[in-house]
């Protein structure tokens, strides 16, 4: 394997991704943006692939200590990164009425 | 390159792929509260994805640890998914932290798996991802520690402090230089880590709890950048492209929280902000202000036909939402149009303010943003200034001499009415004397927001019947 082109291709895809990102986040209505820092942590938590081959492949007690550590940390970061994106999420409502057929009156 | 991968390999790799796809839809998705939903569900597949691909490597051998770890993750995860809206910017910086540990604990594992076999370039990177996490770790957890005033929050400083600061960023990365041109210096490599944890801490003692949005952003950022790194050392894409989509996000919320808080963007790039509000309160002379009382206060409301409702964090701290809910609605029912400015650094994070009116079940079509609102004030009866001080100061715009000038504000002043509920007039987390409440169109309603608010809703609805 050619590991100095792997590197090119590797800073080819961090600054495409890059600008991607720049392009995609500045659309983000500023209403979500505690939301989106919330979902962006789960999504960054994707490191959990390193740390599971880490810990999977046992290569030294070591790696796999932190490998260990590391898997919980991110998969923390996951669960708790959707769930709490998703109860926001859920609390924000139009006031137009045509969302939804039996909003209020209904409650209490 | 491709006849090398083994058809396992390929399968792995294009279920990467989709996951890079499904994460890139997910955070377009977030454009809009209408579509943000399927945004969590595009990135969840993906995560899924990814970790079942991950699991399909064949050189994995250990799946019972791995078991272990995901379940004890979940057991972690699913409380901090759980906790108050208000606690919501700690939980984040808290996460950043986690983040942030588990790419320095990965780099550190495979530097010590790999050296002294480690190219240039790639011990650069690593250097660079362990740098960047350790002190995002620290420093997510001061910030946390802030927030959730477990932490003095008010900024520490001492003389020295940027010297101090640059010699231990200094120290970090000459053994980083030392390591890349000999990689068998292996006992070198715990001392980069500990400098790394020391910068982070002292990064976030002198910055102040006003600053928390700006940076819990920059922390943000830091976590993706270092995160995009490991997808360098590991040579996978996946993380390359989560980590840069990570940190280009923290980074661009980092500059809308200093613009909003007026400090240029190279302050925010090396986290040199927070010094700024070193002058005191002066002007002791206790000038005339006009108060009301809750009565005359319903009075104004209920004859107005616009009114902007200005919250700032000092509401949430009143747990004043659910009353600002009740007086929106008595207000709506009586055909008064309200609606919400949004400073953009009301709040402890980016957005918090939104997320915490949202809760209350104030629709999110009420909700405008400063930039958007602030020419509508003039044509306003009533602007109602609830626990926000220093992003409704007008010496922002016109007093060179005040800390705070350049800084965007709400342009509340220009409003018919101003009606400022506060406990007293002591001036704000800033420490800045506020003109507005000493203006001839302002109305100060002195009182805790929830009990004041409170009294203006019975009053409404008692007159209504």
């Amino acid at each position: 394997m050619n590991s100095s082109s792997n590197l090119i291709n590797a800073l080819f895809i961090f600054v495409l991704a890059g600008f991607i990102g720049f392009e995609v986040i500045r659309r983000v209505s500023p209403l979500l943006h505690t939301p989106l820092m919330s979902l962006t942590n789960a999504l960054d938590a994707i490191a959990v692939v390193g740390a599971i081959v880490l810990v999977g492949e046992h290569k030294s007690t070591l790696s796999a200590v932190f490998g260990f550590i590391a898997v919980v940390a991110a998969t923390s970061n996951i669960v708790g990164g959707f769930l709490i994106t998703d109860r926001m999420l859920k609390m924000f409502k139009s006031s137009r009425p045509a969302a939804k057929p039996a909003a209020k009156s209904v409650g209490q | 390159m491709t006849a090398e991968l083994a058809g396992g390999q390929v399968v792995i790799e294009l279920v990467y792929l989709i996951a890079s796809v499904l994460f890139i839809l997910s955070l377009k998705w977030m454009s809009s509260p209408t579509t943000a939903r399927h945004g969590i569900w595009a990135g969840e597949v993906g995560m899924l994805l990814a970790i079942c691909g991950t699991l399909l490597r064949h050189g994995i051998v250990d799946y019972r640890l791995i078991a272990i770890g995901l379940v004890l993750g979940t057991i972690i995860g699913v409380p901090l998914g759980r906790v108050a809206m208000t606690a919501v910017p700690q939980r984040t910086a808290l996460s950043h932290a986690f983040g942030a540990l588990c790419v320095t604990l990965v780099g550190s594992a495979e530097f010590y798996l790999r050296s002294p076999d480690i190219s240039r370039f790639m011990m650069s990177v690593l250097s660079l991802e362990v740098i960047l996490g350790g002190l995002t770790v620290t420093g997510s957890l001061m910030a946390a520690g802030k927030l959730q005033e477990i932490l003095p929050q008010r900024p520490l400083t001492y003389k020295g402090q940027n010297l101090v600061n640059f010699v231990l960023l200094t120290c970090a990365l000459a053994i980083a230089i030392s390591l890349v041109l000999h990689p068998e210096f292996r006992s070198l490599f715990p001392f980069m880590i500990l400098i790394a944890l020391a910068f982070g801490v002292l990064l976030i003692i002198p910055i102040g709890g006003a600053d928390m949005p700006t940076v819990i952003s920059l922390l943000n950022g830091y976590a993706g950048l270092s995160a995009a790194a490991m997808g360098f050392v590991l040579d996978s894409k996946l993380l390359i492209i989560a980590g840069a989509l990570d940190g280009s996000s923290g980074l661009i919320l980092s500059i809308i929280m200093s613009k909003a808080m007026n400090r240029s963007f190279t302050n925010v790039l090396f986290g040199a902000f927070g010094q700024v509000q070193a002058s005191a309160a002066a002007g002791e002379e206790a000038r005339p202000v006009h108060s009301a009382t809750p009565e005359e206060a319903a009075a104004i409301l209920s004859a107005a036909n616009r009114v902007i409702v200005v919250p700032g964090y000092g509401m949430a701290v009143a747990q004043a939402q659910h009353k600002v809910r009740e007086l929106y609605d008595a207000l709506t029912k009586r055909g008064v149009d309200v609606r919400f400015a949004i400073h953009p650094v009301a709040g402890r994070m980016p957005g918090h303010m939104n997320v915490l009116l949202a809760e209350a079940d104030i629709p999110y079509d009420r909700l405008i943003e400063m930039e958007e609102i602030n020419s509508d004030f003039p044509q306003t009866d009533v602007a109602l200034v609830i626990g926000a001080n220093d992003v409704t100061n007008p010496a922002a715009r016109s007093d060179t001499s005040s800390p705070i000038y350049g800084m965007p504000i709400l342009d509340v002043d220009k409003a018919h009415t101003v009606m400022v509920i506060k406990r007293s007039m002591n001036p704000g987390f800033a420490g800045i004397d506020n003109p507005l409440y000493y203006l001839d169109n302002t109305l100060m309603l002195f009182g805790d927001a929830k009990a004041f608010v409170g009294s203006i809703v019975r009053e409404l609805s008692g007159g209504h019947g």
